[in-house]
């Protein structure tokens, strides 16, 4: 007893050909989107690579470019199938092809709903990783005649001013590191022999943020140096002050930057994955092009189906298949049936 | 005749095809033409507050509106030849074409003039530019004034979008009180020193805002005391480079917008090329299908041209009905006799 049998006359599966077609067609756009968009990832991840130590994982953007190539691929065969579906001679030579081809589409499927979860699952490891970046570039932003970081300044100078923000977590990250190098010090200067005792370290502190965090939208001209400082500005009080200098971490800054773009690739591949079933309809369609009761003519009625036999029957053949393969994996098997999906 | 053509029935129908392709594609030109002009127009739009008037929005208004006549006219023409090989319709669009030829003309001719424009303006731009960044700059400090209170956040957007700084450099700021005097403490004595060095009793100093500073700087930015050496350690100020953007915003902004123009110089060029090509092919056509209308058997060859006689006795023709159309109108009063002989002196004008 077929699992979910329709009847089809010709009209019918003309129809259902086109409609496939049709889809078929719209998924390789997909695919081609998909691809894109992991091509705009990776160079995204690049740009700002430096800001993660160069060690960013780009497994999502490479898995979105393998998916968006192998939808084309795939769909694309799909869709060339479809359209020879209704000349006999021409779908004769695609016959054998079909049933890997319909397990290859589920794999696919498979591929996708791992790629959606990764694309989600992984904003854990971009945020750790951009933790780990900032806190460096910071402590290496004055290093800009070591080589390998000379151009860490600009890159962090650029990426707070674009991304609006200041810091690791906010600005008082810049009162914890030496920003400015010991090339532009004057090692003879009182007040800079003061600061640089003033620690264990004997590094350069003060309580001052680069040009990069001022906002321009602030009504008052960019106030840098001595933050903490009331007295050491007319009218100024830090505690109250608040569009002098961005507030806002880069770390939160970014990673809210990056998750958006992962979040709506996986949301993209969700629509994809709901969108995917109809290759459940190509199994309609195989079906009643095989179950044809006169292959010459090609107006006669056919039933198509979902499985031959019903669920748990099927389930029973494809489990005690398995078993046979599994216990006697070296004994050729008598009369072998081909898989049915 | 001018460039005369033999036709027979099945390179009409050709010409007519190849017509219908290149008028939809005209009119794809058309709509990039008119987008063309959208983007100009809004990109002029996001830095109207450092232009001083509007005298460059000329080139994208044109060539907006030359996009959608364009487009109308391009499609007219698909129509035309969908009509031209059925004798029953064609006949319909006799005088419409007259129009048509006209407007495409002016279509081509108002193309060019917008090449030419945008490289004439480019002075005109520079003075808008000059006396907006000029103002823009005087009212930096003004963000208590109601009208002027975004002027400071824009410069300093500006400046470090285009990287740039001041008006023709940095120094332009050096001229100017930048910083308000709600944040001046009128009690200190170098700020009461200050005032008092100059005429105005301004507050102006050698610093700069921070929106000139230059990223790629190996060292953190100095902003203030720029002229003095001693002020900061291993500075000289005659050297240094990289310190703040040494480009000025009024060159860097007419860098830009001549940059946007000049790519978009090449694209009106190939419009207006193809646009004259449909306006020659629908010639060929109008007159080839006239041409075997007016045969006894209509599927016979005729002859297309683009004008009837010689370019000189052609303007000769226009010329005299014109002159003829003005006389008639000037009625003369005391001759009531001297109407219908104009009347009868007019000729039928060409084509």
């Amino acid at each position: 007893m077929p699992f979910m049998p329709v009847k089809f006359n010709l009209q019918k599966r003309v129809k259902l050909a086109q409609g496939l077609w049709m889809l078929y067609w719209l998924s390789v756009v997909v695919g081609i989107v998909i691809f894109s968009l992991g091509i705009y990832f990776k160079v995204e991840l690049r740009k700002r690579s430096e800001m993660m130590d160069n060690n960013e994982s780009h497994l999502v953007p490479n898995l979105l470019i393998l998916v968006g190539l192998l939808a084309c691929g795939v769909n694309g065969f799909g869709g060339k199938v479809c359209h020879d579906s209704l000349d006999p001679m021409k779908y004769a030579k695609w016959k054998p092809m079909l049933r890997p081809y319909l397990l290859s589409c589920c794999a696919f499927n498979a591929l996708l709903l791992l790629t959606a979860l990764l694309c989600f699952l992984m904003q854990f490891s971009v945020y750790l990783t951009l933790a780990e970046g900032l806190k460096n570039s910071i402590k290496f932003y004055k290093d800009t005649d070591t080589p390998g970081r000379c151009f860490m300044k600009r890159t962090l100078d650029m990426t707070q001013i674009e991304f609006r923000c200041c810091g690791n977590n906010n600005y008082r990250d810049w009162f914890e590191v030496q920003w400015i190098s010991n090339r532009y010090l004057d090692m003879s200067n009182n007040e800079v022999k003061d600061r640089l005792l003033s620690n264990i370290e004997g590094k350069f502190l003060m309580d001052s943020v680069p040009f990069s965090c001022c906002n321009p939208g602030s009504p008052r001209p960019c106030i840098q140096h001595h933050l903490t400082n009331n007295s050491a500005h007319y009218d100024y009080d830090h505690r109250i002050e608040e569009l002098n200098i961005w507030t806002r971490g880069c770390r939160e800054a970014l990673f809210s930057y990056y998750s958006s773009i992962m979040s709506s690739m996986g949301v993209l591949q969700q629509l994809f994955i709901i969108f995917y079933p109809f290759n459940h309809f190509s199994q309609y369609l195989s079906t009643a092009l095989e179950t044809m009761a006169d292959p010459e003519n090609p107006e006669c009625e056919s039933e198509g189906w979902l499985l031959e036999k019903g669920v748990k029957e099927t389930l029973v053949e494809q489990f005690s298949k398995l078993k046979t393969l599994v216990k006697k994996p070296s004994q050729v098997q008598e009369g072998g049936d081909a898989p049915e999906a | 005749m001018l460039l005369k053509m033999k036709f027979n029935q099945q390179r009409r129908l050709r010409l007519a095809q190849g017509l219908w392709l290149l008028s939809w594609l005209a009119l794809t030109c058309g709509a990039f033409i008119f987008c063309l002009g959208v983007y100009l127009k809004m990109e002029l739009l996001r830095r109207s507050e450092v232009m001083d008037n509007t005298e460059i929005h000329v080139v994208p208004n044109i060539l907006m509106m030359v996009g959608l006549v364009s487009i109308g006219t391009n499609w007219v023409a698909g129509r035309v030849c969908l009509d031209s090989l059925d004798p029953t319709r064609f006949p319909r669009w006799k005088i419409f074409l007259l129009v048509w030829f006209a407007v495409a003309a002016v279509i081509c001719c108002l193309l060019i003039a917008v090449v030419v424009l945008a490289y004439a303006l480019q002075g005109r731009l520079e003075e808008s530019l000059k006396i907006g960044l000029r103002n823009g700059i005087r009212f930096y400090k003004d963000t208590d004034v109601p009208g002027r209170c975004f002027q400071k956040e824009t410069i300093d957007r500006l400046q470090m979008q285009f990287r740039c700084c001041g008006n023709n450099n940095f120094k332009d700021w050096f001229e100017v009180q930048w910083v308000s005097n709600r944040y001046l403490d009128f009690t200190s004595k170098e700020v009461k020193d200050r005032i008092r060095s100059n005429v105005d009793g301004r507050y102006l100093m050698d610093g700069v805002p921070f929106s000139c500073c230059n990223p790629t700087s190996p060292r953190p930015c100095l902003q203030y005391h720029l002229t003095d050496n001693t002020a900061h350690y291993n500075y000289d100020y005659q050297t240094e480079e990289l310190n703040l953007y040494t480009q000025g915003c009024r060159q860097a902004l007419t860098d830009y917008y001549m940059g946007l123009m000049n790519s978009t110089g090449p694209g009106v060029l190939s419009v207006i090329i193809i646009q004259v090509s449909v306006i020659l092919s629908l010639r060929y056509l109008q007159t080839a299908v006239e041409g075997a209308m007016a045969l006894e058997n209509p599927e016979d060859d005729s002859e297309g041209y683009i004008l009837q006689k010689g370019v000189k006795e052609t303007f000769e023709d226009v010329k005299t009905s014109v002159l003829d159309m003005l006389k008639f109108s000037q009625v003369d009063p005391t001759t009531s006799k001297g109407s219908p002989e104009a009347e009868d002196a007019s000729s039928t004008p060409a084509n």
